[in-house]
């Protein structure tokens, strides 16, 4: 019995890291560039912020809700889930990486131009590593925020430690909630542990 | 004997910058209006006014990092417009004040830059970057591996000349690049300069707007007032000059020494 739980919250915890790592990750492929891309079309930049700023303010529930009629990109399973949380990380990656880039200083950028550098190169050598810590501190926001959104994928099957947390509610079983709850506050706290510690690998260089 | 009299002609040795009726207006203010200047190889050009003269729009026009909204700014005999780009700033030395050098890369990697993107050798780059830096007076052993904001002012501005003379370019940009520095390191650095103009013999434009080093460093000054040229003088004749603004700056001089 107690091996058995033990065995199912390792499970599920594999499965949410699972859900987290994957829509971090399309968050993260897909923010980067799009941020990139905004400051270098200022016209884009009320759009697509627009865009996920909406996305932030559907809730979770509802968002699955739309999905799920959806054909092939929805349905139950994991892969809508993923849509989902990808939709909430999009922001805090996309926003940051706009604010890390445009906060480099107007002039060193323009020293960059002056040298002859060309865009390609500004970008790769002076705005990224100049904006890194800015955008890693999106991708942690994004990281510990999705871990706890993940509890919900349980609602449409995706599993994960929202399966513990559901079950627990229909039961009225806190233990249950707890196995849930607990793995996942331990898996933020940790994951915010290790960004922070890449982050002062950063700027210590 | 006619030939002696005749005024002959010069084969005159081709200006390394001309600008040829100028104007660059934004938002349909004109910053710099209808401004002609030749710049001949070797010679210092000071360019003299108070901010928001054009001084600085000038020099950027220079390195193509702003185009010429009419009349045409020509380098090596050729237009801004036809050269590319890239080509044109790489070939042209520019010192800005203070914040030029990258803040996440170090001395050897500011000064070595251009350098580098220009595909020399690491051995050869790491040699011309020891040089350069002995020259503008940094021990490399010290300042190799160290970041700009390691640096003092004085010193970052001798990085930001040592830079801008890493690919040798026959032309050096100068945006007043001593303004913010104690009047101290300022001399120093302007005698670095001279000193360096004797040894390399480069072409500069200068932008200042302080009087006293126009008249230090200029072999020429051309006094900006609202986007013209109001005086055009070697600084001999520059001191004579009677025109309201170049009077203006003048007695600023007066002033200091009174």
């Amino acid at each position: 019995m107690r091996s058995g739980l033990v065995g199912e919250i390792l499970q599920l915890s594999g499965e949410h890291l699972v859900l987290v790592a994957a829509a971090v990750g399309i968050a993260v492929a897909m923010g980067i560039p799009l941020g990139i891309l905004m400051t270098r079309r200022p016209g884009l930049r009320a759009w697509l912020l627009g865009f996920a700023n909406v996305m932030q303010t559907i809730p979770s529930l509802a968002l699955f809700g739309f999905l799920i009629p959806i054909p092939f990109i929805g349905g139950i399973g994991p892969h809508t889930a993923i849509l989902a949380m990808v939709f909430y990380a999009l922001l805090p990656v996309l926003r940051n990486t706009l604010a890390g880039i445009l906060s480099v200083d107007p002039a060193v950028r323009e020293s960059a131009v002056a040298m002859g550098m060309t865009e390609n190169q500004i970008l790769r050598e002076v705005e990224l590593p100049l904006a890194a810590r800015t955008i890693l501190a999106g991708i942690r926001v994004a990281m510990v925020t999705t871990i706890g959104t993940a509890a919900i994928a349980a609602a449409i099957g995706a599993g994960g430690l929202g399966v513990f947390i559901f079950r627990g509610i229909a039961s009225v079983d806190t233990a249950q909630i707890l196995a849930g709850a607990i793995p996942a506050a331990l898996m933020a706290l940790l994951s915010d542990g290790v960004f922070s510690w890449i982050e002062r690998k950063f700027s210590a260089a | 004997m006619d030939g002696a009299l005749a005024p002959r002609e010069h084969a005159a040795p081709r200006p390394l910058v001309a600008l040829r009726d100028v104007s660059y207006e934004i938002g349909g203010r004109a910053i710099l209006d209808r401004v002609s200047l030749e710049i001949a190889a070797g010679e210092t050009l000071v360019l003299l006014g108070r901010s928001g003269s054009g001084k600085t729009t000038l020099l950027k026009l220079v390195n193509g990092l702003l185009l010429p909204t009419h009349g045409v700014v020509e380098v090596e005999g050729k237009p801004t417009t036809s050269w590319d780009p890239i080509r044109l700033k790489r070939s042209i030395g520019y010192v800005i004040q203070e914040v030029g050098l990258f803040p996440h890369f170090t001395i050897a990697q500011n000064v070595g830059l251009v350098p580098r993107l220009e595909g020399a050798e690491p051995a050869a780059i790491a040699s011309r970057v020891r040089h350069l830096l002995t020259e503008v007076g940094l021990d490399p052993r010290e300042f190799l591996s160290r970041y700009p904001r390691e640096l003092s002012g004085g010193q970052r501005q001798r990085a930001g000349v040592a830079r801008a003379l890493a690919a040798d370019p026959p032309l050096l940009l100068f945006d007043e690049p001593f303004g913010a520095l104690d009047p101290i390191t300022r001399l120093e650095l302007q005698n670095q300069f001279l000193a360096l103009r004797r040894s390399l013999c480069k072409t500069a434009i200068f932008v200042t707007h302080d009087v006293r080093e126009a008249l230090r460093l200029g072999t020429r000054i051309a006094l900006l007032n609202r986007g013209r040229v109001e005086a055009l003088a070697e600084p001999g004749e520059f001191v004579r000059s009677t025109s309201p603004e170049a009077s203006a700056f003048l007695a600023c001089l007066e002033e200091k020494e009174a």
